[in-house]
């Protein structure tokens, strides 16, 4: 199996949403480095966009990623509820 | 901040609409003569239909998010230059990383938006026209965001002065020129290959990610804002490059050979190129935070091996040329900065001989090489200087005809040997830093011989003359203000004196 990942400026839009993986994704890891952090997963992550609303308490379009997001790793799936990055092998 | 979007339709309905709803069959002229460059590189599409964005932007969306970023990033840049940000980075020798980045990336980013805007209306599948016409707008925000983030340091720093005349022009930068004019001189599905996936998703992770946060990390506020911010571009532009890999392969199998060709190349003449970060990384950040080695094992080995592993099933293999990189990556930063020492009267900006503790620090970071290979080398070196006899190489490099580094780099199975290559064709002789180089040309030797190498371009007499001096004019360098070594550079005194009004009342 192999990482995918997630990476994110380290902001405080950005938090909820880091939280909301953790939460939601068993065995992901946070990286902290200057600036950003970094989530690591294996094979498999996906963001639910309904998890980072109970958070923050809004509407969430998963599109406002766009404006956080620093890199991903693995194929992407994405719709209207959730997020996901995933390898195949 | 309201981000709500109106939705009548789900992102999957809106983006089909967008990419298949837009486009048709052309009748007044056949599609081979409004589409002419989409067939003559070999590769086979039979259903442009499948071609699928995964993250199904559409343009509302695309200038929403695009222009929030911009008001982040400005205001950031603006608060940064406003409170002189210049003068809380580590240390002034950290600029200089900066130097070459600005004088190499904002022209390089421009090239890339005239190579997507070819790209896009070069295919005829709408939906990557359209990703193509998207990336295209995020290449020249990119180089527009890096030349205001830049022009705030070069009213206070020597050496960023005429970086669009030195791309053209400075010895080193035909490296990374050579790169993108490589790129947009093949065929749209080449470039593809080479920018979308080669760079974007195997590569500019090291560029961006370790690289901006290391900004981060060296106070520099407007520069990792950018940079994260241009990022956010990226996660979707190594997408599009992964998703063209696998359209092509799913296409057709006998599109297989060629993509492979082009991942080979590419990998290769990605990888050299960076060995500018590389050197960037381990020897021009005051403050690190990882090694090129530890980033390269991170970004190329761990997610490069991934994604390789998953393009197994379509028959792709791991580029040869990645068992030269693996041994590599102990090794290319030294070279390349010891390089830049040894040849920096001819450069615009400044180097130095590692502190002790910086020495320290490569000797824990690379215990295979350093201490064998490279530590003995810079002590020497700091002897020298301190015997006032710096050294300088004042001979011209032999470049590569293909990456055109200067023969610096070593053989893969002996670090003490440069390695050499050199291949007689049509009566002439070529030469080439690697045999990945060499094979490269092997391949196309038409497209190569035309390389304009500076060297010998010098010695020809077309860069301004054919002496020293009207080079630096030439080039718009100021030898010994420009160049040489930090230590006594009005850079370091400016921002001594500057930093010092900064903390006290003189």
């Amino acid at each position: 199996m192999s990482t995918v990942f997630i990476a994110f400026q380290a902001t405080p839009d950005a938090r909820p949403i880091v939280e909301a993986i953790l939460a939601d994704n068993p065995g992901s890891v946070a990286v902290e480095n200057p600036g950003m952090v970094k989530v690591n997963a294996e094979g498999r992550l996906t963001i639910h966009r309904s998890s980072v609303e109970e958070r923050i308490g809004r509407a969430f379009d998963l599109q406002e990623l766009h404006l956080h997001l620093i890199t991903i790793s693995g194929h992407l799936d994405e719709d209207d509820d959730q997020f996901t990055l995933a390898w195949r092998n | 901040m309201d981000m709500k979007v109106d939705k009548k339709l789900s992102l999957k309905d809106r983006y089909r609409h967008q990419t298949r709803g837009l486009g048709w069959e052309t009748t007044y002229q056949p599609m081979d003569k409004v589409f002419p460059y989409d067939k003559y590189e070999g590769i086979k599409i039979h259903d442009w239909d499948q071609w699928e964005d995964p993250f199904r932007l559409t343009m509302d969306a695309y200038w929403k998010y695009q222009a929030e970023k911009e008001r982040k990033l400005y205001a950031v840049l603006d608060a940064f230059n406003q409170s002189h940000g210049h003068l809380n980075v580590t240390d002034a020798r950290y600029i200089n990383a900066i130097k070459i980045f600005f004088s190499a990336f904002p022209m390089l980013e421009y090239t890339a938006h005239r190579g997507f805007s070819m790209a896009g209306r070069q295919f005829r599948g709408v939906g990557t026209r359209v990703a193509c016409q998207l990336q295209s707008l995020d290449e020249i925000r990119h180089a527009q965001t890096q030349i205001h983030t830049a022009s705030n340091y070069n009213k206070y720093y020597n050496g960023m002065h005429a970086f669009t005349h030195q791309l053209e022009r400075m010895w080193y930068m035909s490296v990374p020129k050579s790169f993108f004019d490589d790129a947009i001189t093949g065929g749209p599905f080449e470039w593809m290959v080479a920018i979308g996936f080669s760079f974007e998703y195997v590569l500019t992770n090291l560029v961006f990610v370790p690289f901006m946060s290391g900004a981060a990390y060296n106070g520099d506020l407007g520069t990792m804002t950018f940079g994260f911010s241009a990022q956010s571009d990226e996660a979707r532009h190594m997408t599009l490059g992964l998703e063209c890999i696998k359209f092509m392969l799913e296409q057709d199998p006998d599109n297989l050979p060629i993509v492979q060709a082009w991942i080979d190349k590419w990998t290769w003449r990605g990888t050299r190129v960076l060995a500018l970060v590389a050197a960037m990384m381990d020897y021009m950040l005051p403050k690190r935070v990882m090694s090129w080695k530890e980033a390269w094992e991170i970004y190329f080995e761990q997610n490069g091996g991934a994604l390789f592993k998953d393009l197994e099933r379509y028959g792709i293999k791991v580029p040869d040329c990645v068992a030269q990189a693996t041994v590599e990556k102990e090794h290319i930063s030294h070279q390349l900065w010891a390089a830049m020492y040894q040849w920096n009267f001819g450069t615009a900006f400044h180097t130095w001989i590692p502190s002790p503790e910086e020495l320290d620090w490569l000797s824990a970071k690379y215990p295979n090489s350093f201490d064998k290979y490279y530590r003995p080398r810079w002590e020497l070196w700091a002897q020298m200087e301190k015997e006032g006899k710096r050294h300088l190489n004042t001979g011209l490099a032999q470049l590569c005809q293909v990456c055109q580094y200067p023969m610096i780099f070593t053989e893969p199975d002996d670090p003490g040997k440069l390695c050499h290559r050199e291949v007689d064709y049509k009566q002439e002789k070529y030469h080439f830093c690697s045999d990945h180089c060499q094979h490269i040309f092997e391949r196309e030797p038409e497209k190569y011989v035309q390389a304009w190498l500076p060297m010998p371009q010098f010695y020809q007499g077309n860069c301004g003359g054919g002496g020293v001096e009207e080079f630096f004019k030439w080039v718009h360098l100021v030898p010994g203000q420009d160049n040489m070594d930090f230590e006594g550079s009005q850079d370091q005194q400016n921002f001594a004196r500057w930093k010092g009004m900064a903390t006290s009342n003189q």
